[in-house]
C-alpha cells in the first residue's frame, strides 16, 4: 500500500512541476513571495503571537505553579464538566447531523429547503440570544416548562442539562453542514444499487453509505467537539457560574483573570489551547486520510478506464 | 447501535437533571468585587457551623455584575442566600416570584446591610490629569471608565454619586444635574457588565485615566497590582453603598436550608465576621471593627439614596427604568 501511496504522490508532485515550469499557468515570481509573504505575517500576528503569549503568561510563575492551578478543585471540576459536556453534546450531534444529513442528501420531501434554513440557524443565532431562549424556556420560574420542572424538582438552567442543551445548540451545524455536500455530491446510485442487490435499509448504511462519508463525519466530530469545548456566550448565559459546579473550562478562565489570577487563568486557557492544537493535529491528518482514499478511488477510476 | 445510545443518553441527560441529594450546602449569588470577601468569610463560618452544630456545610459562591444575578436567581439560579451591593437587586426578587419575603430589610440589623462602601477614584501614578473632584471628570479630554449602570450596581452608585454631588451643588437643580451627568457619560469609552470587568479594562487593559468604583475594590487593586502604578482619590462629597443581603425565602423553604442560611448571613453582622469585612476594605457597622482599621477608612463626607435622592423606588422608576434619564443621557452620547 504504502508503495501505491508514494508512486501516486510522485505522479503528483511531477504533476505540479509541470504545471509550475510552464509559462502560461505560472506566476510572476513577486506575486508569489507577496502572497506567501502576505500569509505568513498574518499568520504569526494573529494566530502564532497570541499562542505563544498563552504558553508564556501560563508558565510565567514556573512549572509547579501551573500544575498547582491546574490540579485546583474548581479547575479539576470545570474540566470535567467541558469534558461530559463534550461527551454529551457529540454523540448527540453525531446522531441528529448524521440523520440530517441523510434526509436531505438522499430523499426528496416537502420542506426539505426549511429543514436546510433550520440547519443553519444556529450559525447565524448570536449564542448569547442562543442562551437565553433556553432561559426563557427552561427557567423554574417564569420559563414555559415552569410547572412541569417544579412538580418533577428538575433543573435544567443554571445547571448541567442547560449547559449541555446549549452546547448541542451551538454546535448542531457542525457535522450536519460538513455531510451534506459531500452526500450530495455521491449521490445516491450505490445506494440504490445496494437495495437492488437485496440489501436492508440498515445494512445499506452501514455497508454503503457510512464508508463512503466516514472522513467528512470524522472532519465535522472534529470541529464540533473544538466548538464543544470552547463554547462560551451561549454557556455563559445558561451557567450561573457556580464555582467548582457549573463552570466550563473558557469559564473557569474568564473567572480566574478577573480574580487577578493571570497565570492560572492563562493556565487554563493553556489547556484549551492545547486541546484546539491536538485537534488540529488530528483534523490535518484526517484531511490527508481522506485525501489518500480519494486518491485510490481515482486509481480505480484510471484502472477501469485503461484496459 | 444507534438506537441505544439515544436512549442512554436521554436517561443520562435525565439523572443529571435530579437533584443530588449531597451534605447541607448553601448557594450566595452575589455581586461582582466581594469575590475576595467571601474566599475569607466561607471558611470562617463553616469552621464556626462545624464546631456549633457538628455537621458538614459547604458554601457555593456565584459572582456577576449585581443586576445579572439578580436576574439569574429571578429565572431559577437557586440562591440560598444573596449578597448585593443595592437593594433593588434584592427588591426585584420580591417582585419576580415573591422569592424573598417584602420585609427582608427588616430581618436583619442596619436594614440588612453588614457592610458599607463609598465611590471614590482611582487614577493612574502622580494622577497626571488631576482629578480631584467630580467636576474633573466630565471635562472634555478625560476618559473615565465606569461599569454599566444597568447592569451593575457599582456602575449605578457611580451615576447616583455623580448625579447627586451636582444635585447638591447646583442647589437641587435636576437640569444641571442632568447636563453634569451627560458631559460625564461623554467620557465613558466602554462600559463593562461589572465592576471587576471595568476594573480589568482599567489596570490591564489601560484605557482610561480613572475608574470609578468602591473603595474596597480601588484598595484590592493597590494591593494585588502593586501600589506604585495607582493612587487612591477620594471626591470631596460621594455617595455611600449599603450592601444588602437576604434569604431567598422560596430556596430555603424547598431545600430546607432556612437555618443554615439565616445563620450564614447573621455571621456577616457578628464581630468575626465584621473583622474580615474590615480586612477587606469594606467599612463595618462594628464601631470596634472600624476603630481597629480607621486608617483604612479615611472620613469623608457622604450622602445616600435614601437620604438624597428620595429612595430606591424613585431613582429606579425616573433613572434606570426603560426610556429613564439614563436611558436618555446614553442615547445622546
Amino acid at each position: 500500500m504504502s508503495a501505491a501511496t508514494s508512486s501516486l504522490l510522485r505522479k503528483k508532485r511531477a504533476r505540479d512541476t509541470r504545471f509550475e515550469s510552464n509559462n502560461a499557468t505560472r506566476e510572476a515570481s513577486w506575486v508569489k513571495r507577496l502572497v506567501l509573504g502576505l500569509s505568513l505575517t498574518f499568520f504569526a500576528i494573529f494566530l502564532l503571537l497570541p499562542l505563544i503569549i498563552v504558553f508564556t503568561e501560563a508558565l510565567r510563575q514556573g512549572l509547579e505553579a501551573y500544575w498547582v492551578a491546574i490540579a485546583e478543585p474548581d479547575a479539576l471540576s470545570a474540566i470535567k464538566l467541558t469534558l461530559i459536556t463534550a461527551a454529551i453534546a457529540l454523540p448527540l450531534n453525531l446522531l441528529f447531523g448524521v440523520s440530517a444529513a441523510w434526509c436531505i442528501a438522499k430523499f426528496e420531501f416537502r420542506g426539505k429547503q426549511l429543514l436546510t434554513t433550520l440547519i443553519d440557524l444556529p450559525f447565524s443565532v448570536s449564542p448569547v440570544i442562543a442562551g437565553l431562549v433556553f432561559v426563557l424556556l427552561f427557567s423554574t420560574q417564569h420559563g414555559w416548562f415552569a410547572s412541569l420542572l417544579q412538580t418533577w424538582n428538575m433543573k435544567v438552567i443554571f445547571a448541567v442539562p442547560g449547559i449541555v442543551l446549549a452546547t448541542v445548540f451551538v454546535t448542531f451545524p457542525f457535522i450536519a453542514r460538513e455531510l451534506i455536500p459531500l452526500m450530495q455530491a455521491q449521490g445516491k446510485e450505490e445506494e440504490e444499487a445496494a437495495i437492488v442487490l437485496g440489501a436492508r435499509g440498515w445494512q445499506t448504511f452501514w455497508r454503503v453509505t457510512l464508508p463512503n462519508i466516514k472522513w467528512g463525519l470524522l472532519y465535522g466530530v472534529i470541529l464540533c467537539n473544538a466548538r464543544a469545548m470552547g463554547e462560551f456566550g451561549a454557556v455563559s448565559v445558561v451557567s450561573g457560574h457556580i464555582r467548582g459546579m457549573t463552570n466550563t473550562m473558557p469559564l473557569h478562565v474568564e473567572i480566574l483573570y478577573n480574580d487577578y489570577k493571570f497565570a492560572a487563568a492563562f493556565a487554563v486557557a493553556s489547556l484549551l489551547a492545547l486541546l484546539a492544537l491536538v485537534t488540529l493535529a488530528i483534523k490535518t491528518w484526517v484531511e490527508w486520510k481522506a485525501e489518500q482514499s480519494l486518491d485510490f478511488n481515482d486509481m480505480d477510476d484510471e484502472q477501469e478506464i485503461t484496459p | 447501535m444507534r438506537a441505544l445510545p439515544f436512549s442512554t443518553l436521554l436517561t443520562v441527560l435525565t439523572l443529571l437533571a435530579l437533584p443530588v441529594r449531597a451534605e447541607l450546602s448553601l448557594l450566595n449569588v452575589s455581586y461582582d468585587v466581594s469575590r475576595e470577601l467571601y474566599k475569607d468569610i466561607n471558611p470562617a463560618f463553616v469552621a464556626e457551623w462545624q464546631a456549633k452544630k457538628r455537621e458538614g456545610i459547604t458554601l457555593n459562591q456565584s459572582h456577576g455584575g449585581s443586576s445579572k444575578q439578580a436576574l439569574s436567581v429571578a429565572a431559577g439560579l437557586e440562591a440560598d442566600v444573596v449578597t448585593m451591593n443595592q437593594s433593588p437587586d434584592i427588591d426585584i426578587l420580591v417582585e419576580r416570584g415573591a422569592l424573598v419575603a417584602a420585609d427582608w430589610q427588616r430581618r436583619f440589623p442596619h436594614e440588612s446591610a453588614p457592610y458599607t462602601t463609598v465611590s471614590v477614584f482611582l487614577v493612574r501614578r502622580g494622577n497626571p490629569k488631576g482629578l480631584k473632584d467630580w467636576s474633573d471628570l466630565a471635562r472634555p479630554g478625560v476618559s473615565v471608565i465606569v461599569p454599566n449602570p444597568k447592569t451593575s450596581g457599582n456602575g449605578r452608585y457611580t451615576y447616583l454619586a455623580a448625579w447627586g454631588q451636582a444635585l447638591q451643588k447646583h442647589g437641587g437643580n435636576a437640569a444641571e444635574a442632568r447636563k453634569f451627568v451627560a458631559a460625564l457619560f461623554k467620557n465613558v469609552p466602554v462600559l463593562d457588565g461589572g465592576g471587576r470587568g471595568a476594573t480589568t479594562t482599567f489596570t490591564q487593559r489601560d484605557i482610561g485615566d480613572v475608574l470609578v468604583t468602591f473603595e474596597n475594590e480601588a484598595a484590592l487593586i493597590a494591593d494585588e497590582l502593586g501600589n506604585a502604578a495607582f493612587e487612591v482619590v477620594y471626591p470631596p462629597l460621594t455617595i455611600e453603598a449599603a450592601a444588602p443581603v437576604a434569604v431567598v425565602d422560596k430556596v430555603v423553604d424547598k431545600r430546607g436550608t432556612r437555618e443554615a442560611a439565616t445563620a450564614y448571613l447573621n455571621f456577616l453582622f457578628s464581630p468575626a465576621g465584621q473583622q474580615i469585612i474590615a480586612r477587606h476594605h469594606f467599612r463595618p457597622r462594628d464601631p470596634a471593627a472600624l476603630k481597629q482599621y480607621a486608617a483604612r477608612f479615611p472620613p469623608v463626607r457622604t450622602f445616600t439614596v435614601e437620604n438624597a435622592l428620595g429612595g430606591w423606588a424613585n431613582v429606579q422608576k425616573t433613572h434606570f427604568a426603560d426610556g429613564g434619564i439614563y436611558d436618555q443621557i446614553v442615547e445622546q452620547r
